[in-house]
């Protein structure tokens, strides 16, 4: 596989009262193409810092980030960030929130386009709804198909299922995993939830405490589906857990 | 509750007042302070000559003019000082140096530069709308939420697709909350500039009333005529925070 994204002697701070607080202590690491890495860590360590230089939303202190070979320096509709808090637009239907990223379509084009998307996450029937008529678990299936919709080389997803319940962040792990299956995505997953990373990832990269640094790389080497009560997937979460101080 | 047990209380309050008045009125023998139905009968009378709606329509065209004069300068202009940093920090401390000015303290100059005719109270009007309407949408602009505003450079869409689909409708219901403040002070303004400069107009109506015979029945029914008049413009202004693009501001 060739490498899409390589990270290199990435190292972000930001200025404090205090003085300088380093965030990120000089982070290297490839994604191939295609591949799904999951990065863990404990919470507060600079993994959303870490995401947003990557997708170029802040610049690096040092250190560079290319895609496909070439220096990547600002965001772009190939790669697309998925934050936290999540960023579908309240003022919008969902239809017209999936509409948004498409330019140069034929207008009866675009809406078509956007219902296809609101099917495969399955919100058939809720195009014409307000973001504030939704629920949570809904309004992550808007994000994610705000995402697709653009056809992007990468996703990148910070903790996009943490504020679910456990049954809801199940179900759209496994939905997110069938719509991969069918178009197939680079990934870079930001999360705390181990067990997310093992269900998801090809790889999953342990991160420090701040300022952070890599500190162990674990494959995932389990086909799809996964099943995370395996004893080896058990001793895979329990390495990953030593690695986190747990 | 239904709408009826919410309003009960108010009415009744209304009702009191009323009593406590025409008691006052009858017990005290005033000659020239009206009972309720003195008030009553006067603003009738001058609703049958026609003289009540000539004023009324007056006030109305008035601030309607300079209300409408002052949203199409003070949206644009609140958008661009929002957006463009140079802008704001130029205009933003003389903005907020005018703004606590009491638009009464314009009148010598709104006379001096407009006469006494309609120009003067529509300047006026402009005068005292236009301020809090620029401060409230350039705060909008500045509240809209990073995240947003990432998401829209993320999929690089163009600048008209950035103002129309996103700046525009993040910073509308903020707009409209400066709208509500804007026309809410024009008419405090209009009552206040036609007591002073003109012919006609509901201020005119009331100090007219005074000057000529002492008819306080048509002061009182002047002072309610505009707070009924008041109250609908309010309540035109909140229909448009439930338009189905904005509730989301307003939902929680």
């Amino acid at each position: 596989m060739p490498t899409k994204i390589a990270v290199k002697d990435l190292r972000k701070g930001f200025p404090t009262e205090q003085g300088h607080l380093p965030v990120i202590d000089d982070v290297s690491f490839e994604v191939a193409d295609g591949e799904f890495v999951a990065i863990v860590g404990p919470s507060g360590c600079g993994k959303s810092t870490l995401l947003n230089v990557i997708a170029g939303f802040d610049p690096p202190d040092r250190g560079s980030v290319t895609v496909d070979g070439s220096l990547a320096t600002g965001p772009s509709s190939k790669r697309i960030l998925m934050p936290q808090q999540g960023s579908v637009f309240p003022w919008l239907t969902v239809q017209q929130n999936l509409m948004f990223g498409l330019n140069g379509h034929a207008p009866g084009n675009r809406e078509q386009i956007a219902d296809h998307y609101a099917a495969i996450v399955g919100l058939k029937g809720f195009e014409m709804s307000y973001p504030h008529e939704l629920s949570g678990g809904m309004l992550k299936r808007a994000e994610l198909a705000r995402a697709l919709v653009v056809k992007p080389e990468v996703l990148y997803m910070d903790e996009p299922f943490s504020a679910l319940d456990a049954l809801m962040s199940l179900r759209m792990r496994k939905e997110l995993l069938r719509i991969l299956a069918e178009e197939r995505h680079t990934v870079v997953l930001v999360t705390h939830d181990v067990e997310e990373a093992i269900h998801l990832a090809d790889r999953i990269l342990v991160l420090s405490a701040r300022p952070t640094r890599i500190q162990m790389s674990f494959e995932v080497p389990f086909a799809h589906p996964r099943t995370l009560s395996s004893p080896a997937a058990q001793g895979l979460k329990e390495a990953v857990l030593r690695e986190l101080g747990v | 509750m239904s709408k009826l047990q919410l309003v009960l209380p108010s009415l009744a309050v209304i009702a009191v007042l009323l009593t406590v008045w025409w008691l006052a009125v009858v017990l005290t023998g005033s000659a020239i302070f009206p009972t309720p139905w003195q008030v009553v009968t006067g603003t009738l009378e001058l609703a049958r000559e026609g003289t009540l709606w000539d004023d009324i329509g007056a006030s109305l065209m008035r601030v309607a003019t300079g209300f409408l004069l002052a949203v199409s300068i003070a949206v644009p202009l609140g958008l661009w000082m929002g957006w463009v940093k140079g802008a704001f920090s130029t205009l933003n401390p003389l903005f907020q140096m005018l703004r606590p000015i009491s638009p009464i303290a314009w009148i010598p100059i709104a006379i001096l530069w407009f006469g006494v005719g309609n120009e003067s109270p529509i300047f006026l009007i402009f005068i005292s709308s236009v301020f809090p309407m620029v401060v409230q949408t350039t705060a909008g602009v500045h509240t809209i939420e990073r995240r947003y505003l990432r998401a829209a450079e993320n999929f690089g869409v163009s600048r008209y697709t950035l103002f129309r689909r996103v700046i525009i409708p993040a910073v509308l219901p903020q707009i409209i909350v400066g709208m509500r403040i804007g026309l809410g002070v024009a008419w405090l303004v209009v009552v206040a500039a036609e007591m002073i400069a003109l012919r006609s107009g509901l201020g005119y109506l009331i100090i007219d009333s005074r000057n000529a015979g002492n008819r306080y029945d048509l002061v009182i029914g002047g002072m309610v005529i505009i707070g009924i008049i008041g109250l609908s413009l309010d309540g035109m202004m909140r229909l448009l925070e439930g338009l189905r693009t904005v509730r989301w501001r307003y939902a929680h």
